[in-house]
Formats: C-alpha cells, structure tokens, sequence
C-alpha cells in the first residue's frame, strides 16, 4: 500500500483549507521558477520519463502530448493550454476533489504546463453543475494573482501567464477535447473532425493542449520529485504512477483514495472502501473504470490489477478509474439500461450512428430489462453496438456501445432467463 | 421536461437589461478581442442569475430561467445573430428557457445513485410534495426534475438544489431538507451523514494525521 508520504494529494479530503497559505504548507508554488528556468525540455523530458498517462479515460502518454505542440516563434499564433475539468463520466468524482480542495496544484501545473507547450494562457472548462468548485478555483486564481504567482513574469519565473475559469452548463458531451474546445468558443459542444488535432488547430484555430484535471494536477510534485520517483511506482513501465480511484455503489464505505497505480481491484475495495456490502462472495460484478468502460464478472474482479493494460486485456478499462461495485442483489440488465438511457440523453446529434443507436439501443435494454424480446435480438443489439463502434466522430459512440457488449459478453444467459420466464408468464 | 406553473412557458418580458454591467465588461475581457462569442455561456449564466434574484424576492417565487429578450440582449452583445444564442441556449441543459421553482431540486438517478437507492429518494420527495418529477409545487417553491450523474458518485445518492449538492442522502434526510428550505431555514449542504467530502465513512484509510490534526477522526 501507498504510503503517506508518497501521496500527492495531501489534502484529498478537505481537512485543511485550499488556500494558499495552506496550499504552500503543502508544498505547492515552492520555487516554482527554480523548474520553469530548466526549460521546457527539461520538463517535457521529465514528464516522459515519469510515463505519466493522461488520467482523462484515454491514457496517452502525458509528456508526448505536451512535445506536440509546434514551436510557438514559428506558428506565429497564440498557444493555449485547456484544462478538461468537465467531469461528467458515472462513477467518477476524482478531479472534484482536486478542483475544491486542492486548486493551487492545478493552477500551478497549469503555469508549468502552460510553459512548455509555449503558452501564455490556460482555459479550466469546469462543468456548470459544479458551482462551488469552480468558486473555490476562482478564489485561488485570484489569490494566484494577488501573490504574483499568475499573470507578468508569473512567479518571478519570467514568463507570463494567465488563467481563467470557463463553466460548462450541462453536456457530458463536452469532455470530449474537440466539444469542449467548440463549447469554449461560445458555440454547441459538438465534436469536430480529427484531423486536424487541437495541437494543429484548436482553440480559435490555435495550437492547443486539452489535459484532464488530475493530469496537470500531479505535474509539479512530478517535476519537483522527478520523474524517475513517479515512474518507480505502479506495475510496470507503460503504468505507473499514483492515481486517484473513486468507489462508488454497493461497498460499506464508499469512497476516494489516491492509491499506487496496479493495485489489485479486490485489495482496492477491501482496503479503502471497507469490502463489498455482504462480503466478497456477494460481488456481482463491477464496472472498473467509469460507465464507458465494460463490466467485469466476479471471477475477473478476483485477480484483476487497476491499470490501463491489465485492464484491457479483459476487454475492459481503466478509463477515469471510476470503480462501480454491484453486489448479487443488482437488476444487472437495468444497471446498464440506465447507462444506456445515459448515451441516449448525451448523444450531441451530430452522428447517425450515435444519435439513432444510443435511442435504440436503450429501448431495445428497456424490453430486455423485462425479458420481452427473443433470443435472437441479444445478437441483433450486439451487432448494432458494433455497428456504432467506430463509425462516429468522437468516441461517445463507442462508449455507449461497450457497456451493453461487456453485458452481453458475461451475462447473456440472465439474459436469456429472462426472456424464457416472460414467455412462461405470457403463454 | 420542465413544466412552467403559474408563468407559463410564453410569458417572455418585453426587455432585459443586464443590472451588472461590470459583471458582464469582466466576463467579455476573459477572451481574446474578437472572440466575444465565448462569451455567450457565461452571460447566459450570468442573465439566469439575475431572474433567479428578481424571482427569489417575488410574491409568488420562482427560480433564474433566460428570457428570449435576454438572449437578444446577449446575441447583440458579442456580435452574433440571435439564432448563435438561442442555438447554445437549448443545447446546455442548465439554462431553463421558461421559470421554474425557487428551489430546482435536481435528482441525479444515474446508475451508481441508482444503486445506492435514488429511486427512493425520488420517491420520498414526490410523496413529501405531491409532485411528480418535471413539475412545479404551486407555491412556486420547488421544481422537481431527474438529471444524469452530477460526479459525486461516492457520496450517492444525491441531489442538486440551485448551487449547492446535498449528498449521502436518505428519505429521510431528502424530506428534511425539503422542509428546511421551505421554511427558510438553513441546510447544511454537501454530505448529510456527517462525513468530510469524499472519505470513508468511518474515518479515512490514507492521511489519518491531516484528519486527526483537523479533528476528523
């Protein structure tokens, strides 16, 4: 188990005040232009070296996606760093945490961030439901600025530096980078076409980094303690790192905890979220990495690990590390119906495939959740998934497809019992 | 999906006139020049807050919603045709288009709420008003509506009211608080089972010492 010591998020759960007097005690903003003034090579390299993967869902490597962005003397154009703190995935609550309690260490990786990639500003899109968050995030700007730390030659680092706080209101859609960056701009949070990447052309057509809150959150204690100390935890190379894990659902003591990258999902629960309601033996299944990510049945959640590629290959995720536990009391079937019903009300519109599959799809897991359906339709909604999977522009498509393919996959059978004993009650 | 009560959904004020007007000279400066139509979700926010006020001291209350007249007033503001505001009104689900209750009580039903027993809560809240979900009390004090997960799943089940999250509910609790705010009286917001933010329920598994310093655990 993590120790203490090692852990980033010292003030998790609010027991100190988030200000910056504290956020200093803390260690936060010490000597901040001592890493600027190593230069962003310096920085790009230490954050490759830590194989910090981005904590939004997708995993790509952090200080790759900080090495795209073109060299700002040549593109002639403003750079811009956007922070996604549009947490809206079910099963994940981390970077709430992050952005009420400790918002000194996201502004801080956002200078720092912001840096490297040759950025004067940086964007926090924090979702409208959020409000008292995005206030403790806009104390902590003002304060940032108050105590030179934002705005000219930001922390004596000699580089200038703003930040500003967008509020969403109300898309789940606009986690996605390209929406999130449409949503910015004032319009419908609709994805755009890749190419060209936000790196190319993103915000107002700029050269433009999106990163998740937890990302550019742990970037200063990476760099002050090396990328090297990051990489020494975790399971191997490609997953490493601290990582945040929020277990909700049907455990005796839900909850958030900052745990080493790799642990195993059973040690995760029994440790920090006081066991599955009823003991183990009562697990059911758990959906590991937020409502995208499929649903893994007992006998995997026994020895699975909680990283990116331990995860992935039991056709799963660590996506957001959203870990949702259903114990053998769960309507299954409706647990991911109402994941369905989900997709369906976020679906922006803008793609057939998502926009008529996400409908059809929870009608169809509506007449399932009751068995009124033949056998033969569980193979026709699979086919459908597939048919969503990768023919949209983003990848809400994709994960509304996943949930109802992990169903199928493990529990096809309740499936099949339940259109066999509704046709007993009919006939 | 929100039902108007008493104002009823066409009821549109001939004028809208933004009260803060540094407010609204702030939020512009937040973007690059020429690039005021970031700017149109903030002052929607912004224009919905203001009704909300005015509504909040009213005879009969009622919550913030945007008046078209707002929208044109902001269409005009960052240079835009109206069509370019109405078109984000209506995409975004928190702005309300037509009035709703004081308290817009916000029921997040998704599947980890689900699994803790939203539905209950629901259930109590509908019972306790004699509403049902998308529909106003006829004092114009509360609106009840479902909404998809509000990211505060380990603190299911949950609801939002106006600003605030109200979190670790029971039926119980969800009444309570219902009848608080009815009478005017205040609520703590955030968890009702007594525990800090999201830590484990009988004391944190990690950062005991900041916990026993701050007198948690």
């Amino acid at each position: 188990m993590l120790d203490d010591k090692d852990r980033i998020f010292t003030n998790l759960y609010g027991f100190e005040p988030h200000n910056l007097e504290y956020a200093k005690k803390r260690g936060d903003w010490d000597n901040t232009a001592a890493l600027i003034k190593k230069g962003k090579e310096w920085i790009v390299e230490e954050m490759k070296k830590s194989s910090l993967r981005g904590r939004g869902g997708a995993g790509f490597p952090t200080g790759l996606k900080w090495s795209f962005m073109p060299d700002p003397e040549k593109t002639g154009k403003p750079h811009y760093l956007v922070v996604n703190a549009d947490e809206s995935e079910p099963g994940t609550c981390k970077d709430r945490d992050i952005l009420r309690n400790d918002p000194h260490k996201l502004i801080e990786g956002c200078l720092i961030a912001g840096f490297a990639m040759g950025a004067h500003a940086a964007y926090i899109y924090i979702r409208g439901e959020f409000f008292n968050e995005g206030s403790a995030v806009v104390e902590a700007i003002e304060e940032a600025y108050a105590a030179g730390l934002l705005g000219k030659n930001a922390a004596g680092s000699g580089w200038d530096f703003d930040v500003y706080l967008h509020r969403g209101a109300g898309a789940y859609i606009c986690g996605e980078e390209t929406a999130l960056l449409n949503s910015l701009e004032g319009l419908k949070g609709q994805p755009r076409n890749k190419p060209p990447f936000p790196a190319m052309a993103g915000l107002y057509a700029c050269p433009t980094t999106v990163n998740n809150v937890e990302t550019i959150a742990v970037a200063p204690t990476i760099l002050r303690r090396g990328g090297g100390w990051f990489a020494g935890f975790g399971k191997d190379e490609k997953n490493t790192g601290t990582k945040l894990f929020c277990i909700s659902g049907h455990v005796e003591q839900p909850c958030n905890v900052e745990e080493e990258m790799g642990i195993p999902l059973k040690e995760l629960i029994e440790k920090h979220a006081g066991g599955v309601r009823g003991g183990w033996d009562n697990l059911l299944a758990i959906i590991p990495g937020g409502s995208s990510t499929p649903l893994l049945p007992k006998d995997i959640c026994d020895t699975v690990l909680m990283d990116f590629d331990s995860l992935r290959e039991v056709q799963s995720g660590l996506g957001t590390a959203g870990v949702i536990v259903m114990d053998k009391s769960t309507d299954i079937v409706y647990a991911i119906a109402r994941l369905s019903q989900f997709y369906m009300h976020e679906s922006c519109g803008q793609c057939t495939p998502c926009r008529e599959g996400c409908g059809w799809l929870w009608r169809v897991m509506v007449r399932m959740v009751e068995g009124n359906a033949t056998v033969e339709e569980i193979d026709m909604l699979l086919d459908v998934t597939k048919e969503m999977e990768g023919h949209t522009i983003c990848a809400l498509g994709d994960a509304a497809a996943w949930p109802v393919q992990g169903l199928i996959r493990h529990f096809r059978p309740e499936m099949e019992k339940r259109i066999m004993e509704y046709r007993k009650a009919a006939a | 999906m929100k039902k108007p009560f008493d104002l009823t959904a066409d009821y549109q004020p001939e004028s809208f006139t933004f009260k803060d007007q540094k407010k609204v000279d702030e939020i512009i400066a937040r973007y690059p020049k020429g690039k005021q139509r970031s700017a149109i979700m903030p002052l929607l926010d912004l224009a919905q807050r203001q009704t909300g006020e005015e509504g909040a001291k009213a005879d009969i209350p009622y919550g913030g919603w945007i008046p078209r007249a707002a929208m044109d007033g902001i269409a005009e503001i960052v240079g835009q045709p109206p069509v370019r505001v109405y078109e984000v009104a209506t995409f975004y689900s928190m702005y309300n288009l037509a009035p709703v209750g004081k308290y817009l009580v916000q029921f997040c039903t998704t599947t980890p709420c689900w699994l803790c027993g939203s539905a209950d809560i629901v259930g109590a809240a509908e019972k306790h008003l004699k509403i049902h979900m998308g529909e106003t009390t006829k004092d114009g004090l509360f609106s009840l509506m479902d909404v998809e997960c509000l990211g505060a799943c380990v603190n299911a089940p949950m609801v939002q009211i106006n600003d605030d999250y109200y979190e670790d509910l029971t039926p119980e609790s969800m009444v309570a608080i219902l009848d608080a705010l009815a009478k005017g009286k205040d609520v703590p917001v955030g968890s009702q089972s007594g525990r800090k933010c999201s830590m484990a329920i009988k004391g944190p598994t990690t950062l005991e010492k900041a916990a026993k310093k701050a007198g948690v655990a």
